[in-house]
C-alpha cells in the first residue's frame, strides 16, 4: 500500500522536519516497514551535505566485527575525501552505521560520490546542497527521533512510509530514492511498476546504476536521466506517464521544486491542498490535517495529472 | 439473486424501460420503487425490524476530535438507541470509516470532512457533509441520502444499490463503479472510468467527465451536462426523452444543482449491450454451438 506525502512552503523556511514527520505519523497504517524523509533547507555555494551508510541495520546484530568494519570504512571515506580536496566541515553520526558529512567542495560531485560508493559496504543515500535524506527501518516517530529531524528547518520535503510488496524490508529498499549522481533530487512512490526490468535495462544501457531491486528506484533514475538531458521537472513527469507502465502516484522534489504525477488509471490515491503559502499533498487527507488542523478545501488530482510547484 | 418478473409490463416499468433503466425487477426495499420520488416514507420500507425508534427533534452532538473512528460509530449507535434522531459530528478531521453501517432513519450532520469509506453500507439515514469525502464514500449504500458540500475522492458511490448520493463539487475516478441502483449526482466534474461496469441506476454529471465514461456498463443511465474525454467500451449515446428531462429537472432542483441554463445541454449515455453475454457456455462450447 505505502503512504506518500509532500509539502512546500512558498513564504520561507519553517519547521519542515517536524511537519513531514507529523504527516507520516498519520499515515503509519499504510506501511510499517520503513520510513524515509527528504527535506530541503537553504544552500550555500560549494557546500554540500552527504548522507551515507556504511552497513545495513541488520548487520549490526549479526556481524560481531561490524563496528571495526565501519571504523575502517569511515577512515577510507575520510581518505578519499582528502584525496579529492573535499574539506570536511562537520561529521555527525546519525546512527552507528549512518553518517552525515558537511563538505566544502569545488570539484566534480559525480566523481566524489562515485569514489565513495566504491568503498566496500558504503552507500551514498543522498548528496546535495539543500537536500537532507534520511531513511531507516521503523515508523515515522522512531526514524525522525533517531536522526533528529524535528529540529530541521527548510522550505519543502517529501516522505514515505513503506509496506514492502516488491522487494525486501531493508534500508536499501526504503524510500525516498536519491537520483544518483544528481544533486538534490529525491522521489517517493506509491504503486507498482510493471515494465521495471525493461526500463531498468534501458537506463543501465545509458550508464545509470541501481542500488536496489525496488521498482521505485527506477522513477528516481528516470527523473535524473531526463533532467540531465535538459528536460524540466514538468516535462519529465509528463513523459513518465507514457513511458512507465503500471499503477503509480509519485512525488519528486528538487532543490527549488516539488512535483507529482499520477498514472493513466488513477489507481493510487493522492489528495491535494493548495494555498498561497503552502501546498501539501498526501495519500490520505488525514496527513494534511496533521499540519493544517482546520477545515480546508482539498481535491484529488485526476488520471495523467502532473503538477509542479516552486518554493 | 434477482427475482425476475416476466409478466406484462406495468406503466411504471414501461417508463423505466423507456429511460434505459432496469430490465428486470429486483427484490429489496428501495429498488422496486426508486423511480417514483413522490412515494411516501412508508412505501420506501424504512421500518427495518431491528431499527431504533428515533425522534428527529432529539438532537445530540459528538466531538470526534479525540475519538478513533470505531468509538464515533459506537457513539452514533448509542445515541440512536436512546432515541436521538438528529446527530451532529463535530471535528471529524478526515478520519476513515466514519458513519458506516447505519441501518436506521437518522439525520446525520457531519460538520467537516471524512476520510476513506465514509458512510459505507448505510441504509436509511439522511447525511449532510459540510466538507469533503475521501475514497469510496457511500460504498454499498442501500437507501437514504448523502449530500456533500465540497469535493469527493475516487470510487464515489461504488456498488450503491439505492438512495441519492450527491456531491456539489468535483469527484475522483471510477465514480459509481459497479453501481446497482440508486442515483449519483455530481455538481462538478468527474474522473476517468466513471460508471465502469455500472449495472443499474442513474448518474448525473453536471460538468465534464474523464476518459472511458460508462466503460463496460451493463445497464443504467448516465446523463452528462459537459463533455466526456471519451466514451468507454459499449457505452453509447441515446436520445433524451421528455421523461428524462422531467426527471432530470426535478432531481437537480431537489438538490439545488439545476444549472441556470436549464437542462437543455444534458445528454444521455446507456449500454450498447454488445457485451451482454448471459449464457453459461464455455468459449469452446460456444464455438461448437456457433
Amino acid at each position: 500500500m505505502c503512504g506518500i506525502a509532500g509539502l512546500i512552503h512558498r513564504d520561507g523556511a519553517t519547521s519542515v522536519g517536524k511537519e513531514i514527520t507529523a504527516m507520516l505519523k498519520s499515515l503509519k497504517h499504510r506501511g510499517p516497514d520503513s520510513t524515509g524523509f527528504a527535506v530541503y533547507g537553504t544552500s550555500t555555494a560549494n557546500e554540500y551535505v552527504m548522507r551515507l551508510k556504511l552497513a545495513e541495520q541488520e548487520d549490526m546484530g549479526k556481524d560481531h566485527r561490524i563496528h571495526e568494519k565501519i571504523r575502517r570504512r569511515q577512515a577510507e571515506v575520510d581518505n578519499r575525501l582528502a584525496e579529492l580536496d573535499a574539506e570536511t566541515i562537520e561529521v555527525t553520526e546519525a546512527t552507528p552505521y549512518a553518517f552525515r558529512y558537511r563538505l566544502r567542495y569545488a570539484g566534480d560531485t559525480r566523481r566524489l560520490t562515485t569514489e565513495i560508493e566504491q568503498i566496500e559496504g558504503a552507500e551514498v543515500l543522498s548528496f546535495g546542497s539543500a537536500l537532507e535524506l534520511i531513511k531507516d527501518l521503523g515508523d515515522a516517530t522512531t526514524v525522525s527521533e533517531q536522526y533528529g529531524l524535528g529540529s530541521f528547518r527548510g522550505t519543502h520535503g517529501i516522505g514515505h512510509t513503506r509496506m514492502a510488496t516488491e522487494s525486501d524490508v531493508d534500508i536499501r529498499s526504503a524510500h525516498p530514492y536519491w537520483a544518483y549522481p544528481y544533486n538534490d533530487i529525491a522521489v517517493v512512490h506509491n504503486g507498482q511498476i510493471t515494465n521495471y526490468w525493461i526500463m531498468r535495462r534501458e537506463m543501465e544501457r545509458l550508464g545509470h546504476r541501481f542500488m536496489s531491486n525496488c521498482d521505485s528506484e527506477l522513477l528516481a533514475v528516470y527523473t535524473a536521466n531526463n533532467l540531465e538531458r535538459g528536460a524540466t521537472l514538468g516535462d519529465s513527469l509528463k513523459s513518465s506517464i507514457k513511458d512507465i507502465d503500471g499503477v503509480f502516484t509519485y512525488v519528486v522534489a528538487t532543490e527549488n521544486e516539488l512535483g507529482m504525477a499520477k498514472d493513466t488509471m488513477a489507481a493510487k490515491p493522492m489528495v491535494l491542498f493548495e494555498s498561497d503559502k503552502l501546498v501539501a499533498l498526501a495519500s490520505e487527507e488525514v496527513a494534511i490535517r496533521a499540519i493544517v488542523p482546520r477545515e480546508i478545501d482539498t481535491f484529488d488530482p485526476y488520471d495523467e495529472e502532473v503538477r509542479v510547484w516552486r518554493r | 439473486m434477482a427475482e425476475i418478473a416476466r409478466g406484462e409490463l406495468t406503466e411504471q416499468e414501461r417508463l423505466s424501460h423507456e429511460m434505459g433503466l432496469h430490465t428486470e425487477k429486483l427484490g429489496g426495499r428501495s429498488q422496486q420503487i426508486f423511480f417514483d420520488i413522490d412515494l411516501d416514507e412508508a412505501a420506501h420500507g424504512f421500518s427495518l425490524p431491528n431499527a431504533y425508534d428515533v425522534d428527529s427533534n432529539k438532537r445530540a452532538e459528538i466531538d470526534a476530535s479525540k475519538m478513533p473512528s470505531n468509538t464515533v460509530n459506537l457513539r452514533i449507535r448509542e445515541l440512536m438507541q436512546d432515541g436521538y434522531g438528529t446527530i451532529v459530528i463535530k471535528n471529524p478531521g478526515a478520519k476513515h470509516s466514519i458513519a458506516v453501517g447505519i441501518l436506521n432513519r437518522l439525520n446525520l450532520i457531519i460538520d467537516g470532512s471524512l476520510g476513506y469509506f465514509g458512510c459505507g453500507l448505510i441504509d436509511g439515514p439522511n447525511v449532510r457533509i459540510a466538507g469533503r469525502v475521501g475514497w469510496s464514500c457511500a460504498e454499498n449504500m442501500m437507501s437514504g441520502t448523502i449530500f456533500i458540500e465540497k469535493n469527493a475522492g475516487s470510487q464515489f458511490g461504488a456498488a450503491i444499490r439505492g438512495g441519492d448520493l450527491v456531491c456539489k463539487g468535483n469527484v475522483g475516478s471510477r465514480t459509481g463503479i459497479d453501481m446497482k441502483g440508486g442515483t449519483i449526482l455530481v455538481g462538478g466534474d468527474t474522473g476517468a472510468f466513471t460508471g465502469f461496469m455500472m449495472q443499474r441506476g442513474r448518474m448525473v454529471i453536471c460538468g465534464n467527465a474523464g476518459k472511458n465514461l460508462g466503460d463496460s456498463m451493463y445497464d443504467g443511465t448516465i446523463y452528462i451536462g459537459g463533455e466526456p474525454a471519451s466514451l468507454g467500451v459499449d457505452a453509447v449515446w441515446a436520445e433524451v426523452t421528455d421523461l428524462d428531462r422531467l426527471w432530470l429537472e426535478r432531481k437537480l432542483r431537489q438538490y439545488d444543482l439545476l444549472p441556470k441554463s436549464g437542462i437543455g445541454r444534458f445528454r444521455k449515455i446507456v449500454a450498447g449491450r454488445q457485451l451482454w453475454n448471459y449464457d453459461n457456455l464455455e468459449p469452446t462450447e460456444k464455438k461448437m454451438v456457433l
